[in-house]
């Protein structure tokens, strides 16, 4: 009687509060039946990364809408390598530039997925790119 | 064993991949809580329940603060259901922890319910037994007190705490009935709110009514005020910690430990059973089709539960 | 009586005889789509007539422009007098960045500011925090002491231009600054003008941006109120704001229900706290709301929004002055509504969203620009949107009359049915203790949540249309250019703001704080404290400091 399910952290990095979008995958990934654990508005890096790693989760997805993923995403991947979470996918989402797209690659981030992103988009994504290591 | 010395020492993403897969089932975590077992029984394990929106996770995160002041680690254990459509779930008690989240010494996990076959209460037996096996001082397990499940959780404490809110109209009823009757310490969250004082004396007369007590203990009924009055919030946690102490210590020195021990194996040999000999048996019936058919014979009348259960026992248990 | 009983016998004639002809219409082709609703999901009947408004009372429900109840909008002449101001929302990189935007700004026409502040201000603490990493300059200026806001306003006329800021927790010390600013530049306080935001239960219901516990933030809220009303009487010292209610993906209706809500728990903070008259100080109340895409709605939206407050200053209120009924607000287009993909196309989403915004009646619009869902928007973009709010004004001609829908059967329909539905949650909220209750029970966060969460289905299934997002979409994208910002600021402010400290007065600070955490303690006025701290150099956060330490602070509530 195994079953693995899907751990994902839905977290807000920094400290803006627009979380319409964290809330609605939130849901989202919840009707997907993964089990998902939301950290709430105005996380910083290092609070991300050990609920992370206390929750077990397989996946990380970070939402920031103020401008400042640039630091803060990367942060959260360097923190996690630390940690001993090297395992642990991120992905990253919100009002994103095109021009940043290529660091935030560099820097570990899985995937950015930008304004107007189907929600199926972002399942599939995750159904197939992450799995319970 | 390397698991069971590496969660000694307080490895976390052991621990929590353990508890992972006990959750899933795993067949190994069994050998691993079997290692453990030996080192657990340390941890003092608070138990919180309490209606959705009653504040428990509030008082979790003061109640930590006020024991690490103390220098006491802690490990907590949140239960959110599972959404019975989706099989998924959104565990969100962890937002009211994260100031803790930095905190080496803290160590919050969340668990969904999962199904009725996912046996909450045996995962978080065992969970118990991790974060015990840590070498968590304090472990408190917060669970929504509405679901049978639910109840069967507050089996694995020492110390059952119920939380309440004036105003939810059924106050009382809210709760399940197993719960109050297993209730240590009665809290009243947001007192400061119309209907506290009606709620204090309903809970009162319920006291009256029950009349004696194992060991003397009286649940008490704790008062505490909105945590938008800081000090008055304050006041209240401390009291509530102070009981919580003071109901270890009696349970210890009036030589009661024993009997909520007693309560906490058999729930979990109850549940180990369930795990080795019920969940098997289910999963092999209802693989084989034999559930569905079985279910059809009794909407029919053509048979009754106890011969289907003395047919399936003569068959599956030699 | 709105109609004779000849034109409603007509009306139900020619209207069965036409559902006839529908109904055979339909057997042949059926409509597009079976349910038609606006874009908040309100259902829309396929015709509306006389029979939908028979119950309306002309003077009672509509009545004349400048006259109760207002619904036809607040000024006698209309937009002939004036038209609305055009406030264009800016803030970017340093206080000197964002001057010079300013000054472009009002080269190009704008007739007031607005100011955008980066994320570390907006939530109280300085630059260089470690909360705060990476924010610095990124969403709006950064602002850490006075002299940074001197340079800010540097060259602006205080006694002539207004200024709007959008700020919130720490409202009361952007404005001590603005008051010191005036101050030191010889501007008395009764001259200047201008908005702060300053309404923190929209924060906790839909933006989040939140310092301390919803009681005292209302505390303080009331506190600026009443400085205002005795020294500063041009300022609006609060913006209920239903702007980011619906961001957060409301409907209209909870936007019009949950913003008109929130007035009704200042007022009542006001009255009882500080036992002020509701005519000394409701003349200075203004609002603000959000013009959404689905444009008959967010027209209908406006006119009930100003007839409900008109109601709700005199009967709820018992207000006299017929100043205190006006709901006087100002307007942004729907950051929500613009799309990454083809974004050019949000050029011609605002241009709509303004057009809405005017025929509802608002005083003061900002234009969003076509880029702004990449970034701040460039120079070039919000002279795009500035002139777009100058074609409506100047050439369209929809300024020439006075509420040009109103009278229309499906504008007065609509109008009463958001109204009626708005006034539903009102009373629900009344019966759970008012929107602090509310708030913590976690009602408005979950009836947003639900929503924002029906719209994004109704976007996946395609029963809702976004152009070049599910529908008309393109492979290869329009690329603009967009507007960085410069990571270094974040060093140059935190090298700027250690020379002030390191220049200052520390023991006046020190001084002047405690005198304004003594003022918190006691429950006095702190803006009076505030505006001495500001002066004494103490920094943004240090103020916060006090605030959070005497009244605690607030973290996200577990509801999802």
């Amino acid at each position: 009687m195994t079953e693995r399910r899907i751990r994902i952290m839905v977290a807000k990095p920094g400290l803006d509060g627009h979380d319409r979008g964290a809330r609605i995958l939130s849901r989202c990934f919840r009707d997907a039946g993964f089990e998902v654990i939301y950290t709430g508005c105005h996380q910083t890096p290092e609070q991300i990364a050990s609920a992370a790693i206390q929750e077990d989760v397989d996946l990380v997805g970070l939402s920031c809408l103020s401008g400042a993923h640039r630091y803060l995403f990367p942060r959260v991947v360097e923190l996690l390598r630390e940690r001993g979470g090297d395992d642990i996918t991120v992905i990253g989402g919100g009002i994103i530039p095109d021009q940043d797209l290529q660091m935030l690659h560099d820097a570990g981030i899985k995937a950015v997925f930008t304004p107007g992103a189907s929600l199926d988009s972002i399942v599939q994504w995750v159904r197939e790119n992450v799995s319970v290591k | 064993m390397k698991e069971a010395d590496k969660i000694r020492k307080g490895d976390v993403r052991t621990a929590t991949r353990l508890i992972r897969n006990i959750e899933d089932s795993i067949p190994e975590a069994k050998t691993a809580i079997k290692h453990l077992f030996p080192f657990t029984g340390r941890a003092h394990v608070v138990g919180l329940t309490g209606a959705p929106g009653a504040g428990k996770s509030t008082l979790i995160d003061s109640l930590i603060s006020r024991y690490r002041k103390m220098n006491k680690t802690i490990g907590a254990l949140l239960v959110d259901p599972t959404s019975p459509f989706t099989g998924g779930a959104i565990l969100g008690d962890r937002i009211r922890l994260q100031r803790h989240a930095e905190d080496p010494q803290v160590f919050v996990r969340s668990l969904a319910t999962r199904g009725a076959l996912g046996g909450l209460s045996k995962a978080a037996g065992d969970a118990i037994h991790v974060m015990d096996a840590m070498g968590k001082d304090l472990v408190f397990v917060e669970t929504v007190g509405t679901g049978q499940q639910e109840v069967e959780v507050m089996n694995h404490v020492h110390t059952v705490v119920v939380v309440m809110i004036p105003g939810m109209g059924d106050d009382i009823q809210a709760i399940k009935a197993g719960i109050l009757e297993v209730a240590d310490i009665f809290v009243i969250n947001k007192a400061d709110r119309e209907g506290a004082g009606r709620l204090y004396q309903e809970l009162m007369h319920m006291l009256d009514m029950a009349g004696t007590f194992a060991g003397g203990w009286r649940p008490p009924i704790i008062s505490v005020d909105t945590m938008f009055k800081p000090e008055l919030f304050h006041e209240g946690v401390e009291e509530l910690s102070t009981k919580i102490d003071e109901h270890y210590e009696n349970l210890v020195s009036k030589n009661l430990l024993g009997s909520r021990l007693r309560r906490k194996v058999m729930a979990e040999l109850n549940e180990a059973l369930q795990s080795s000999i019920l969940t098997p048996i289910l999963r092999k019936i209802i693989d084989s089709g034999e559930m569905e058919s079985l279910i059809e014979k009794l909407i029919k009348k053509e048979t009754d539960p106890y011969t289907c259960a003395e047919e399936i026992a003569k068959k599956y248990l030699r | 009586m709105y109609f004779s009983r000849e034109t409603l016998k007509q009306s139900a004639e020619s209207r069965k005889k036409w559902e006839e002809e529908v109904s055979n219409a339909l057997s042949q082709w059926q409509d597009q789509k079976e349910r038609w609703s606006t874009v908040s999901d309100l259902e829309i009947q396929r015709i509306y007539g006389p029979e939908e408004l028979q119950n309306m009372d002309f003077a009672r429900d509509i009545g004349c422009p400048g006259e109760y109840p207002f619904l036809r909008g607040n000024q006698i002449t209309g937009y002939r007098g004036r038209y609305w101001t055009f406030r264009m929302f800016a803030g970017m990189g340093t206080a000197r960045d964002t001057n010079r935007r300013w000054k472009l700004l009002l080269k190009q026409g704008q007739t007031g500011l607005s100011t955008a502040f980066d994320f570390p201000t907006l939530m109280g603490y300085d630059t260089g925090n470690p909360r705060a990493l990476g924010e610095c300059g990124k969403c709006g200026v950064a602002i850490d002491t006075l002299e940074d806001f001197m340079q800010l306003v540097d060259g602006i006329p205080l006694d002539r231009i207004t200024t709007s800021m959008t700020i919130n927790p720490p409202a009361t010390v952007l404005w001590a600054m603005y008051c010191a600013a005036a101050d030191l530049n010889g501007v008395p306080l009764k001259k200047i003008g201008g908005t702060i935001q300053n309404d923190m239960l929209k924060e906790f219901i839909a933006q989040k941006t939140f310092m301390c516990p919803p009681e005292p933030s209302v505390k303080l809220i009331s506190d600026t109120i009443e400085f205002g009303t005795q020294y500063v009487p041009k300022w609006n010292t609060i913006s209920i704001s239903g702007y980011h209610i619906r961001e957060a993906g409301s409907t209209a209706v909870q936007e019009l229900a949950f913003t008109l809500r929130d007035g009704i728990e200042y007022v009542e903070d006001v009255v009882r706290r500080k036992g002020l008259d509701v005519d000394a100080f409701a003349p200075r109340l203004s609002f603000f709301f959000n013009s959404h895409i689905d444009f008959f709605e967010e027209i209908c939206k406006m006119r009930a929004a100003r007839r409900m407050w008109a109601k709700i200053m005199r009967e709820r209120f018992k207000a006299k002055d017929p100043r205190s009924w006006w709901m006087r607000f100002h307007t942004q287009t729907a950051g929500c509504s613009l799309t990454a993909q083809q974004p050019y196309n949000n050029v011609v989403r605002t241009a709509i969203e303004a057009l809405a915004a005017v025929l509802g009646g608002t005083q003061s619009l900002h234009t969003n620009s076509l880029d702004e869902v990449w970034c701040l928007p460039t120079e070039h973009a919000v002279e795009i949107a500035l002139r777009t709010q100058q074609v409506i004004a100047e050439e369209t001609g929809v300024a020439s009359t006075i509420d040009p829908l109103g009278g229309s059967y499906f504008v007065e329909s609509l109008t009463n049915e958001m109204e009626a539905q708005a006034w539903e949650y009102i009373e629900k909220i009344d019966a759970m203790g008012g929107m602090i209750a509310a708030i913590e029970k976690g009602f408005p966060q979950m009836e947003i949540a639900d929503a924002a969460y029906r719209f994004q289905q109704q976007l996946e299934s395609g029963e809702k249309v976004m152009v070049g997002v599910n529908r008309y979409v393109t492979d290869e994208g329009d690329e603009i250019p967009t507007l960085d910002i410069d990571d270094n600021i974040e060093k140059e402010q935190v090298e700027r703001l250690n020379g002030i400290k390191r220049k200052r007065d520390d023991k006046a600070v020190k001084r002047h704080l405690n005198e304004l955490r003594r003022a918190c303690k006691k429950g006095d006025n702190v803006m009076p404290h505030c505006i001495e701290a500001v002066k004494s150099l103490a920094t943004l956060q240090e103020i916060c400091d006090v605030y959070r330490e005497v009244y605690g602070e607030y973290t996200d509530p577990a509801i999802y």
